[in-house]
């Protein structure tokens, strides 16, 4: 049933292949994580302005993709994004065939669905900020940037952090199904592998216990930056 | 003019494809309705497993629990539909009639996973509820039973509703992952529409749009089941 040998490293096993699979899986993870992060400054942002049209953009954002399931965002992006592409590059004058990497699309995928979850905790951790502290930077003489570079942003982080573990470890688990894009992550190279082998349970098991040592650790990281950045707090 | 515009619409792609794409519907809600319910009485019980004063119980459910939320849904369904079938004696046992349908997997992997959040969310409400409701309780005689059924529950449940209607609204999502194992629900269809037509944004919009207003008909369904449990919370009655 569960075949051993068959994880063995170099050219009789798949080992090595599979410890590449899991650098990939960490690489798109992470790639995705700080996309997420990015989109969703601007989306936290865009819900905390007085202005009705940017918040209604950022809650439909997030509601829609919220709403529906990764997977479709996933089939979206991937057989649509080439033709958005070249539609928009068809406006500067170029008519040629692009095609987009899959490392692309999916990091732009699960950036975009990873976007919604943290745009959520940015915002609950800034709204966590009693209002004295900016009003007290403001009558110290800060300017507007380093009242936010300075007072505002490490606050937000050392608020956000248990969030954002949780946000990362969805988006770890999320980056299984652009395994559909053809990408040679974990599961991508368990779907090749059981397939040259005709056993689907070895690989599975092993794909498994690769997830769950990659959240437990992480898990484990966070839970070490969660107590450092407590540190001098009740 | 009226006619022109319905006939306009009827004519466009997107309206084909929501039309077979809704047809699919009941394959999902299907998947939903036995996983579901199915869900939320094991997620009880486990979650009284979680607690459990016996050692063994308790930590062979806290394992189930950690396993089964560190790792992706997908490994879980292709656990299940390609790796059982991979075992002889599994496929040689009665399970086999329901096994070897995409379906079944389909509904005992969700299950499996929605048990997982579903108790570790339960166990946060059952052990908010203070003691001292409970000690009442057994000051006026409740038996152990009677005392939960009463008691502990309700106020349990009413306090996790909006964790649990998130849990809820992630299955509905979660249904689509079943489409890669050949499994023809929503996602399955607009897969192959787009296979066919080599339209994909009309394909996958149509099938969004649906998932969309699921996913509100679950919020509203939540919502309601707050405003009736939480009484006490109501500006006027």
């Amino acid at each position: 049933m569960f075949k051993f040998e068959k994880l063995v490293f170099g050219d009789l096993g798949w080992g090595d292949e599979f410890l590449l699979a899991m650098l990939m899986t960490i690489v798109v993870s992470i790639l995705s994580m700080g996309l997420g992060i990015f989109i969703a400054i601007f989306a936290a942002w865009a819900k905390l302005t007085s202005s009705k049209i940017l918040k209604f953009i950022s809650s439909f954002y997030t509601t829609v993709i919220r709403g529906i399931p990764e997977l479709l965002v996933i089939y979206l992006i991937f057989f649509g994004g080439s033709a958005l592409v070249m539609k928009i590059a068809k406006v500067f004058g170029y008519n040629g065939y692009i095609e987009l990497n899959a490392l692309t699309i999916s990091v732009i995928a699960i950036g975009i669905i990873s976007a919604t979850y943290s745009s959520e905790v940015l915002r609950a951790a800034y709204l966590s900020i009693p209002k004295g502290q900016a009003e007290a930077a403001k009558s110290l003489g800060l300017s507007r940037w380093q009242i936010f570079l300075k007072i505002l942003t490490p606050q937000i982080l050392r608020h956000a952090i248990p969030g954002l573990g949780n946000v990362w470890q969805v988006t770890l688990k999320d980056t299984s199904l652009i395994s559909v894009t053809g990408l040679v992550e974990i599961m991508r190279q368990t779907r090749i592998a059981s397939n040259v082998e005709h056993s689907p349970l070895t690989f599975l098991i092993t794909a498994a216990f690769l997830y769950l040592f990659l959240t437990t650790f992480s898990s484990k990281f966070f839970n070490f930056l969660e107590r450092k950045t407590k540190k001098g707090y009740a | 003019m009226l006619f022109n515009i319905i006939s306009y619409i009827t004519e466009t792609l997107i309206y084909k494809n929501f039309i077979l794409v809704f047809s699919a519907l009941d394959e999902t809600l299907l998947l939903l309705l036995i996983s579901l319910p199915l869900g939320f009485v094991l997620s009880l019980i486990f979650a009284l497993g979680r607690i459990s004063k016996y050692t063994i119980i308790s930590r062979a459910v806290a394992s189930y629990i950690f396993t089964i939320r560190g790792t992706p849904l997908l490994v879980q369904i292709y656990l299940i539909y390609f790796g059982l079938g991979s075992i002889k004696a599994v496929r040689e046992s009665i399970f086999w009639v329901l096994l070897k349908e995409p379906f079944w997997c389909g509904v005992l992997a969700l299950t499996i996973n929605t048990v997982a959040y579903g108790a570790e969310i339960f166990r946060g409400g059952i052990q908010s509820v203070t003691k001292g409701q409970i000690e009442s309780g057994q000051a006026l005689g409740f038996s152990t039973i009677k005392l939960y059924r009463r008691i502990v529950f309700p106020i349990a449940l009413r306090q996790v509703l909006p964790t649990y209607g998130n849990e809820l609204i992630l299955m509905v999502k979660a249904t689509s992952l079943v489409s890669l194992t050949t499994y023809m629900e929503m996602t399955g269809i607009a897969r192959k529409i787009m296979a066919k037509t080599f339209a994909p944004v009309e394909a996958f919009v149509a099938a969004g749009i649906l998932y969309l207003f699921l996913n509100f008909l679950m919020v509203q369904l939540v919502q309601y089941l707050e405003w009736k449990y939480n009484p006490h919370l109501r500006l006027n009655n």
